[in-house]
């Protein structure tokens, strides 16, 4: 920890006068090397493993061994009609999820809105604290929950709605392609809500309350105030938010899907982050990766698509 | 609240509104709820589908009995070593390369803190991901869980903009006195950054034991299982799942509560989720806090 001899280097090493001839830019590109070098390996580096696209490689063999294919597997994406047929339902799913995610994001906004209307503060914070607990247990603890509320003999959903003369037998919700989309859009809000709220919820606390009052003087009712005053004062936090969420079209992420998915429902539940992970373990690496490099290029390109579009409407960049 | 006439339309419209939200509420604890009182009660009446509402023939068989299939304490192991070593380390390193990057004179110092800045937004994708970490030798490897959280951009941010708002004076007088950057690092900046380090530390470590896709790409040795991964292979097979509870000794037969595929899942599932209930209680204005002062940048 603190050593004597060091504090008397430092003692004797006046302002600008540089310990042992380094001046102090270099001292200090020194001490952060090592984190950039981490930086560099495992987010940098990964960018050299396209190159694996463009072989005929399989694990285990070194990639010298192993033949230069040029364009093949980016070809082989629109290869032929199955193939075809495949690209278009996993870009089919990632969309739909996606849009729904973008028509959606206006729950958090709702919810923050509606939360500020309730005047029992132990309430609020009550409503607040737990619904977004959700928020804070991986996508395998949202299945396992599900899995157990849900499950066909003893669930507790099949349960009661049997009992309530609804269905005669359990039905198997989760191993199921019908309303698939519709299912992980309404777990991602219940883990979500909560939390989403919360920067809205910020923004509504940082309104003046004197545009309030003076709105309830001119005789604004409680919707007026909602949408001439409440409103206007978050569109700007909604705005940011949902102009990433265009830069991140097709990143669905693969937490959520991968643990939600098996053979009933794949068709419909395979979105393209899903989608390289099972044809890669499927073992063929260099189609996966071909996949995986055109997404991260159409990925960049939406981001500066949003990013131009924000400085377009908003005046300044994201990033 | 204000002093006004209540119009019917006014308590018919809080009416709805604190229906929905207690509503809301119960949807996001009531599954938590429902699995704890699954697994205390009789293990009989939960398969059967008894246990709605509240626990019956109350016992603790399964808590007991789940520790001895074989791997869980192995993978609790492992969840904990990652969260524990993982934290510490992604904690220590944003907290120095956040406090590095306020200091002006940095050679290229916007061109470094932007190339870290644009790993946010970009990625090599996936899989050329795990070919590199393949090639690292980061597969069936405990580094794998460890070394690539380390620098997390985000938290470096947090740091950043929480040490520039520091009054500038105090680090200066520090200078003045001949401190060189890790000594004021060390005892002046430290010091006044506990409550944003309190705030990543807490971020980190849910993340940690949250984790689970990288033990699906880069681990197949199950010895380097963590539990969320077990969680979700007890969950898909339960046939095997079935075949381990026979093959773990004492488990099935000796015991007054018979163990079921369910009841472990169940438990398992309890025991994975319980460290977040825990904690989430004392920690909840942390990540509120951490949330905020990201927007701010974002």
């Amino acid at each position: 920890m603190r050593s004597p001899s060091t504090n008397v280097a430092h003692v004797t090493d006046h302002g600008s006068g540089p310990r042992r001839g380094i001046p102090n830019k270099y001292k200090l590109f020194l001490m952060a090397f090592p984190f950039l070098v981490t930086t560099f390996i495992f987010y940098y580096l990964p960018i050299s493993g396209w190159i694996y696209a463009f072989y005929d490689y399989t694990p285990g063999i070194p990639l010298s061994d192993t033949e230069f294919v040029g364009f093949k597997w980016f070809k082989s994406i629109v290869a032929n009609q199955t193939q075809m047929e495949e690209v278009l339902r996993v870009l089919k799913n990632t969309v739909a999820m996606s849009a729904l995610g973008i028509i959606t994001s206006v729950f958090p906004v709702a919810f923050a809105i509606l939360l500020s209307e309730i005047k029992t503060s132990w309430f609020r914070r009550f409503v607040q604290t737990l619904t977004t607990i959700p928020n804070f247990i991986s996508w395998i603890l949202v299945y396992a929950l599900a899995f157990t509320l849900f499950s066909v003999d003893n669930g507790v959903v099949n349960t009661l709605l049997i009992k309530l003369g609804i269905i005669e037998e359990g039905i198997n919700f989760l191993a199921t392609n019908s309303n698939i989309w519709l299912t992980m859009i309404a777990w991602y809000w219940w883990k979500s809500l909560g939390w989403g709220a919360i920067l809205y919820l910020a923004a509504i606390t940082g309104i003046d309350q004197e545009l309030y009052e003076a709105a309830e003087v001119d005789g604004a009712n409680r919707f007026r105030k909602i949408w001439h005053i409440t409103v206007p004062g978050i569109i700007p936090t909604f705005f940011v938010l949902l102009i990433l969420s265009i830069g991140n079209f097709i990143n669905n992420g693969v937490d959520q899907y991968f643990a939600f998915q098996n053979a009933m429902n794949k068709d419909s539940i395979e979105v393209l982050d899903l989608y390289v992970y099972n044809i890669a373990f499927a073992n063929n690496f260099p189609f996966a990766t071909a996949v995986s490099m055109l997404k991260s290029v159409v990925s960049v390109f939406l981001l500066f698509m949003a990013n131009s579009l924000s400085k377009l409407v908003r005046g300044e960049t994201i990033i | 609240m204000r002093k006004k006439k209540l119009h019917s339309s006014g308590i018919a419209f809080q009416a709805i509104n604190y229906t929905l939200f207690g509503l809301f509420t119960l949807t996001c604890i009531y599954p938590f709820y429902y699995l704890f009182i699954n697994t205390i009660s009789s293990n009989d009446l939960s398969a059967a589908g008894y246990i709605t509402f509240y626990p019956r023939e109350i016992h603790f068989d399964n808590y007991m009995n789940v520790l001895k299939i074989n791997g869980l304490a192995e993978a609790a192991y492992v969840s904990i070593y990652r969260t524990v070593v993982g934290t510490l380390l992604t904690v220590g390193a944003s907290a120095f390369l956040g406090y590095l990057f306020t200091k002006k004179e940095m050679w290229l110092r916007k061109l470094w803190y932007r190339m870290l800045i644009v790993t946010m937004y970009f990625s090599a994708g996936l899989i050329p991901w795990y070919i590199t970490m393949n090639n690292l030798g980061l597969t069936n490897n405990y580094l794998a869980y460890i070394l690539p959280t380390i620098i997390t951009p985000f938290n470096i941010i947090l740091v950043k903009t929480f040490v520039e708002a520091l009054p500038p004076s105090l680090e200066e007088s520090a200078e003045l006195d001949g401190a060189g950057y890790s000594k004021v690092f060390r005892s002046i900046i430290i010091p006044l950054i506990t409550p944003i380090l309190a705030t990543i530390t807490i971020f980190s470590a849910v993340n940690q034991w949250n984790s689970f896709i990288d033990t699906a790409f880069l681990m197949t040795d199950t010895k380097y299982y963590t539990l969320q991964f077990l969680l979700w292979r007890y969950l898909n097979e339960s046939s095997s799942l079935a075949a381990l509870i026979r093959n773990s000794q004492d488990m099935a037969a000796s015991m007054q509560h018979k163990q079921t595929p369910g009841s472990v899942r169940m438990t398992v599932t309890m025991i994975v989720v319980l460290p977040i209930l825990i904690i989430y209680p004392f920690f909840q204005r942390f990540f509120v806090k951490g949330i905020l002062i990201g927007a701010v940048k974002g």
